[in-house]
């Protein structure tokens, strides 16, 4: 119980991810600073950002409704935390087994922190949070399909494993999947779902800063906007561990050079393109990466 | 109660309020938050809510339609927050002193904590000020 603990607040949980997160946000600035010729932010910027939220008044709009408004917040943060030690502990614990069908626990619960935005914007009463709502739902269809259908390919090409620390030892044992031709599809697939479930640049319509004004976090402040802030920060760690989980034989210590690859394509990513208009972002989606997915499957159905 | 006073000057949001200026302080702003000048380094950021913001930056002669709603977004700002009056249109009222339709200053309605006067201030004079007031809040507090 004690360990259970310690394991959700501390170490693999809650307060590592959350460091890990400060670091990867702070690399993020620091890096489209330097591609912008400007010098960028210091290492403490992001734990100030939230230092400072968490001080600030919390302000509830009148036309709000209140509870919903509140603990919104508190829905995604929980599900990215329990995210978070559910990929971890397969990979770094060599005795936690995790359960048959983690893996599709952790694709629900990664749905959680964008549904957690869409009801808050919409518990807010702010016509622009509502129009960033709506473009956040319409996101979720466009991004879940392929993110899913190439969640499979690894499942088909462990022959049936739902569990992820058995997926890790099939790729131990057989090599990765992304050196196979159809795990190289699926996880470049998974890279694009992930950029638009971080809500990074190219796809990030549903907060667009200079046409919405904050979108979906129009009324937030203080804490609770530090609290989604902190949520943004986890997922940043947690999903390119989950798709290393997934395609590349799993991560320790000294294999963290594989998630900085991965922060190193997000950020170019965010940097080399302009933000797409949400019909854009839907056909994208819903064309090429679903084309792309379930050719990765058909190829991975073939064993290739 | 240090790094308190810290993270609140480490880390300023502002948001840009203009109330019927000619947009020429507004133009210098937003050259203010260019790669030049880069006031990321200072944890600077312009952003689109008021209610994320630490800094209200008030340009423009006041005029009479704008009194309810600078009233309105300045009760919408989380506080603590403070109020920048940028340019002379919003330090004294400028050309307009006599004018009919600006008859109120910016700071007989909000709580003005620093001014930067100018037409319009150069960018260089505004990071000067807004270190004037970092430092106002750290010897005061």
């Amino acid at each position: 119980m004690t360990k259970l603990l310690f394991n959700f607040l501390i170490f693999p949980g809650f307060l590592f991810t959350i460091v890990l997160g400060f670091a990867s946000c702070w690399i993020d600035r620091k890096v489209t600073a330097r591609i912008q010729w400007r010098v960028g932010p210091p290492w403490y910027q992001p734990l100030m950002d939230i230092i400072k939220l968490s001080i600030k008044e919390i302000t509830i709009p009148r036309t709000a409704s209140k509870e919903l408004f509140f603990f919104s917040p508190m829905i995604g943060l929980s599900a990215v935390t329990l995210v978070s030690i559910l990929v971890w502990l397969p990979n770094i614990d060599p005795v936690s087994k995790g359960f048959s069908g983690d893996i599709i626990v952790v694709a629900y619960l990664l749905t959680l922190p964008a549904i957690a935005i869409i009801l808050g914007a919409s518990a807010s009463g702010n016509p622009l949070a509502s129009l960033g709502a709506s473009r956040e739902i319409k996101m979720v269809m466009a991004y879940e399909l392929p993110f899913i259908l190439s969640l499979i390919v690894p499942i088909i090409k462990s022959h049936g494993l739902l569990r992820l620390s058995d997926i890790i030892n099939y790729q131990v044992l057989n090599g990765s999947f992304a050196a196979s031709f159809s795990g190289m599809i699926a996880f470049i697939v998974m890279i694009f779902c992930m950029q638009a479930k971080l809500g990074l640049v190219p796809f990030d319509a549903s907060e667009a800063e200079t046409e919405i004004m904050g979108g979906v976090f129009i009324e937030y402040s203080g804490m609770l906007l530090a609290i989604f802030k902190l949520t943004k920060a986890m997922l940043m760690v947690v999903l390119p561990l989950f798709l290393i989980t997934l395609f590349w034989q799993g991560f320790n210590f000294l294999s963290l050079w594989k998630y900085a690859i991965l922060l190193v394509i997000i950020i170019l990513i965010r940097n080399t393109n302009p933000r797409v208009r949400i019909d854009q972002a839907v056909r994208f989606f819903w064309g090429k990466m679903t084309l792309l997915a379930i050719l990765a499957i058909l190829l991975a159905i073939k064993g290739m | 109660m240090s790094l308190r006073l810290k993270a609140l000057t480490k880390s300023i949001w502002v948001y840009h309020l203009s109330t019927g200026s000619c947009n020429n302080c507004d133009i210098e702003i937003i050259d203010m938050l260019t790669p030049r000048f880069d006031a990321e380094r200072f944890g600077i950021t312009l952003v689109g809510s008021v209610r994320h913001a630490d800094a209200i930056l008030v340009t423009g002669s006041l005029n009479l339609k704008a009194v309810p709603r600078i009233k309105q977004v300045y009760a919408q700002a989380a506080k603590p927050c403070v109020i920048i009056a940028i340019g002379t249109c919003s330090c004294g009222q400028g050309i307009f002193k006599n004018g009919p339709n600006c008859p109120n200053p910016v700071d007989s309605v909000l709580p003005v904590d620093i001014y930067i006067p100018g037409c319009p201030p150069k960018p260089e004079a505004m990071i000067a000020g807004i270190v004037k007031l970092i430092e106002k809040l750290n010897g005061k507090k």
